[in-house]
């Protein structure tokens, strides 16, 4: 596993917002992190990337890449992960990047942050945005001048362009619209099967956690409830938060009546 | 982007015609008859007739408003009646020397300024943000006539740090004279090579720059840290963090790079501030800039001294509100894009 | 102190009460700095009469034997080029600077407040007019246009509130009008006009509160900036004349001694800056209890 979380805990002075026992992301993987809004879904992110410390949280457990422990790593260590390891995309796409840099020139600078020269940081981001399907010409553009879906697909390409091996994906598609939803979904499976990428996909979303996500973890107050292989957990929930979370995902053909 | 330009500059246009029609206004606003002053105190009725047609008063307003405008726009802004030199030529002699200090003062407003706004945004909250933010409100609150008076006491006078009065040393008259190019000593020294005139320009600039810089450096400490503690919570800023980048880059680099917008718009605002507040400070310092002229020219009362005074730094500050306003929109994409 | 007024969330109308503002106190040292300042100064000039030594010294008594002494026993702040007493003179100066700020700033509201509400709530030609006429003084760096006027009017304490308050108005113009208009802009004062209601009472009981609190903000923000702005005025010798205990004035007064009698000077003008200072600090802290946005992170 390349991804494992074991014993988790964010705390907010005396108030503790995630306690996971056990998470972990394969290679090649799509797991799900499933629950409300509130859950603690976006903390888990920033613990992993040595984050939550920004807005003011304290984390105690074990966070482990490819074996190696992240918690205890000094700030300068862990900034040669992020990024280049450790890899993360944002719920709102028009506020996650900055609107005076264009996309390119962020991108860019990330690449160069991380050893590559001007000309491989040049060659790198062509190549991963013909990747995701976009013209690399747009990397000359303003976030305001993309819609959100192209804009997701950017922040995705910056992940490739690092060759991060995992990918934290916090809501990635709550603020599109469903067609472009679709692409964006169809790109992070396409990740996962060309470059064996191990993504964490967070969503309030069950109908996209069920297409997407190879095994799912449900999340409520901080605390994860039962977690498995998709069709398993979804067909079978064994939690009875898991089956309410289930029955209220609105179906085609649900009549009005009981 | 031109088109943008075009109707900022258009826009200035309108506006310069509404200061010279509002200094028209107080013009009028003197008390007493310029025709009976102009006459003398012993004229009588007929030659204060005779001086009111002489001078135009006997015009209905309008009329004289719009020669008010012809005269500005040909460049007779009036006659000093106390250099008896035309109040254009004298401004343009004495212009530089304020232009140059207040330039100064600008750049170290900002070497002080932005460093102290960023540091402080590091850490809200904390002894050293408060400590930054208090100094920062003492430098708007300095009267800045005072600050000369004790600047020059202490470090000119008691310290001997420090040169006391005037733009150069007297003596480099006589043994590096200054050849007078552009009218700005510091650009003048340094083209034509003059290296103790430089040094002792810069030295004898420091002082007054200071002074002149407390306020803007104190009002630039503070929009930046605003601006910066304003961005910090934004996704963008996570997801730089997230790219792994360094606390200084994220708040140095990216919080900053929206920051320079309103640092900007408040350097035109300064930049204007400033140039009124070279009245107080130039007299101290035996500077010879428009400070020293505006001040003089109060204590004679000498109107149109004064009113070309305030015309031109008026003019000069809706031109450089207009540069700035420009250049944001070059640097900021979504002003013109909106 | 001058800064371009920023319109306020509606939101932010409201003081917080009770626990909220005490803990907005506490993480504000600042604030209560300020406010502790402004009393102090308010405390001095009430009750200047009973601190000052020579009172008379304040008004028109001279002690020719007296003339430039040092700070001592009996002068605390030694005595000025007329042998008066500089620190009955300072504290009588407190009653000058404040009371100027306070009038002028009534004043530009009393105009400033009606203009903009006018401009705000009735758009149209009406708002395009008084905006041209306040971007046209607003035109002029803030100092300039007080200059000019105190310049051409006769040198006193009335000029100098004159020449003020005609710079002053137009920012709270443009204040008020911004927070009228977008409250104006909002639906349920669609509904307030369909049902009838007054326009004064729309005006008054709906819009007139949302515009107040920005209003007062600025204006304790503003305190600073005139009494600056007065001391120098009458510094250039626009203002306040002899006698007068006014700050700005006993420095000017002071200048052609100052290489030998530093007392003369610098006094006054620390009275100044703490003043300013105060009245700065308070403002700012105000400021920054209101506006919700505000929020640390780390």
């Amino acid at each position: 596993m390349r991804l494992v979380i074991s014993d988790l805990d964010v705390c907010f002075g005396a108030r503790r917002v995630v306690s996971i026992g056990t998470l972990a992301v394969g290679e090649a993987e799509i797991v799900g992190l499933a629950g409300e809004s509130g859950s603690g879904k976006s903390m888990t992110t920033l613990a992993v990337l040595g984050l939550a410390h920004t807005l003011g949280a304290t984390v105690t457990g074990s966070i482990k890449l490819d074996g190696a422990e992240l918690t205890g790593l000094s700030q300068r260590e862990l900034r040669e992960v992020r990024g280049r390891r450790i890899a993360a995309i944002f719920q709102s796409p028009s506020s996650a990047f900055s609107p005076v840099f264009r996309v390119g020139s962020v991108m860019n600078r990330a690449l160069r942050l991380h050893g590559m020269t001007s000309a491989e940081a040049a060659g790198a981001a062509s190549r991963a945005m013909r990747q995701v399907l976009l013209s690399p010409d747009l990397l000359h553009r303003f976030p305001s001048q993309l819609s959100g879906g192209q804009l997701q697909r950017v922040a995705i390409a910056i992940a490739l362009a690092l060759r991060a091996e995992v990918l934290l994906a916090d809501e990635p598609t709550s603020a599109l619209d469903v067609t472009v939803q679709a692409e964006v979904l169809e790109l992070l499976a396409g990740l996962r099967d060309t470059e064996g990428m191990s993504v964490l996909f967070i969503s309030h979303d069950l109908a996209v956690v069920a297409e997407l996500c190879d095994r799912v973890a449900i999340m409520a107050e901080g605390r994860i409830v039962e977690q498995g292989p998709t069709g398993q957990v979804l067909s079978a929930p064994r939690d009875p938060y898991t089956a309410e979370l289930l029955a209220s995902v609105p179906r085609i053909g649900m009549g009005t009546g009981p | 982007m031109i088109v943008y330009a075009a109707r900022r500059a258009a826009l200035a246009v309108l506006v310069v015609a509404g200061v010279i029609v509002l200094t028209f206004v107080i013009a009028r606003v003197v008390p007493g008859d310029p025709a009976a002053t102009w006459a003398g105190p012993h004229a009588s009725a007929a030659q204060v007739a005779a001086a009111r047609r002489f001078l135009g008063l006997d015009r209905p307003a309008a009329v004289q408003l719009l020669a008010y405008f012809g005269g500005i726009a040909a460049g007779t802004w009036g006659v000093s009646v106390h250099t008896h030199q035309p109040v254009l030529s004298d401004i343009a002699t004495v212009a530089p020397a304020s232009l140059e200090l207040v330039l100064a003062a600008l750049v170290i407003a900002l070497v002080t300024g932005v460093p102290l706004g960023l540091l402080s945004a590091r850490r809200p909250g904390r002894p050293l943000d408060h400590g930054i933010r208090a100094v920062s409100i003492l430098g708007v609150s300095m009267p800045i006539f005072w600050m000369a008076l004790i600047l020059q006491l202490v470090f000119a006078q008691r310290l001997r740090l420090l040169p006391a009065a005037g733009e150069f040393s007297p003596g480099l008259l006589f043994t590096h004279p200054l050849a007078r190019h552009t009218g700005f000593d510091v650009i003048d020294a340094l083209i034509t090579g003059n290296w103790q005139m430089l040094g002792s320009t810069l030295g004898h600039l420091l002082l007054p720059a200071i002074v002149v810089a407390a306020y803007p450096a104190g009002l630039i400490a503070r929009i930046v840290r605003a601006q910066v503690l304003d961005t910090i919570g934004e996704t963008h800023v996570q997801m730089v963090r997230a790219l792994g980048f360094p606390e200084r880059a994220v708040f140095g680099r990216f919080a900053m790079k929206l920051a320079w917008n309103p640092v900007a718009a408040t350097l035109a605002l300064v930049f204007g501030y400033s140039l009124v507040n070279t009245f107080l400070v130039e007299d101290v310092f035996d500077w010879p800039g428009l400070g020293s002229y505006a001040a003089a020219s109060i204590s004679t009362l000498d109107t149109p001294a004064i009113l070309g005074v305030t015309l031109f730094i008026a003019l000069v500050y809706v031109v450089a509100n207009l540069v700035v306003d420009i250049v944001q929109a070059a640097l900021d994409p979504r002003i013109r894009l909106r | 102190m001058i800064e371009a007024p920023t319109p306020m969330p509606a939101a932010a109308s409201r003081l917080p009460r009770g626990q909220a503002l005490r803990r907005g106190l506490a993480a504000n040292p600042l604030l209560v700095a300020g406010g502790a300042g402004a009393v102090l100064i308010v405390a001095v000039a009430v009750f200047a009469p009973v601190l000052a030594p020579f009172p008379g010294d304040a008004g028109t008594a001279t002690h020719p034997f007296l003339v430039l002494r040092p700070p001592s026993a009996q002068h605390w702040l030694g005595t000025d080029n007329v042998g008066r007493d500089v620190l009955s003179r300072v504290l009588y100066g407190a009653r000058i600077s404040p009371l100027i700020a306070v009038i002028v700033l009534l004043i530009a509201c009393a105009i400033g407040l009606p203009l903009g509400l006018a401009a705000g709530y009735f758009g149209g030609w009406l708002d395009e007019v008084i905006m041209r006429v306040t971007d046209i003084f607003l035109a002029f760096p803030p100092l300039l246009l007080a200059l000019a006027l105190a310049a051409v009017l006769p040198a006193s304490l009335t000029t100098v509130v004159i020449a003020i308050a005609a710079t002053w108005w137009p920012w709270y113009t443009r204040l008020v009008r911004g927070q009228a208009a977008s409250v104006a802009g909002r639906p349920y004062i669609e509904s307030c006009r369909a049902l009838g209601i007054s326009r004064r009472k729309i005006i008054g009981r709906h819009i007139l509160p949302n515009a107040v609190t920005p209003l007062i903000v600025q204006m304790s923000l503003d305190v600073g900036g005139v009494i600056l702005t007065a001391s120098a005025l009458s510094f250039l010798g626009l203002g306040a004349q002899d006698p007068t205990p006014d700050w700005g004035l006993m420095v000017s007064e002071g200048q052609s001694y100052f290489t030998t009698a530093w007392w003369v000077v610098t006094f006054p003008g620390i009275a100044i800056l703490f003043t300013a200072f105060a009245f700065n600090l308070l403002g700012d802290g105000l400021r920054d209890l209101l506006d919700p946005r505000r929020t640390f992170l780390r």
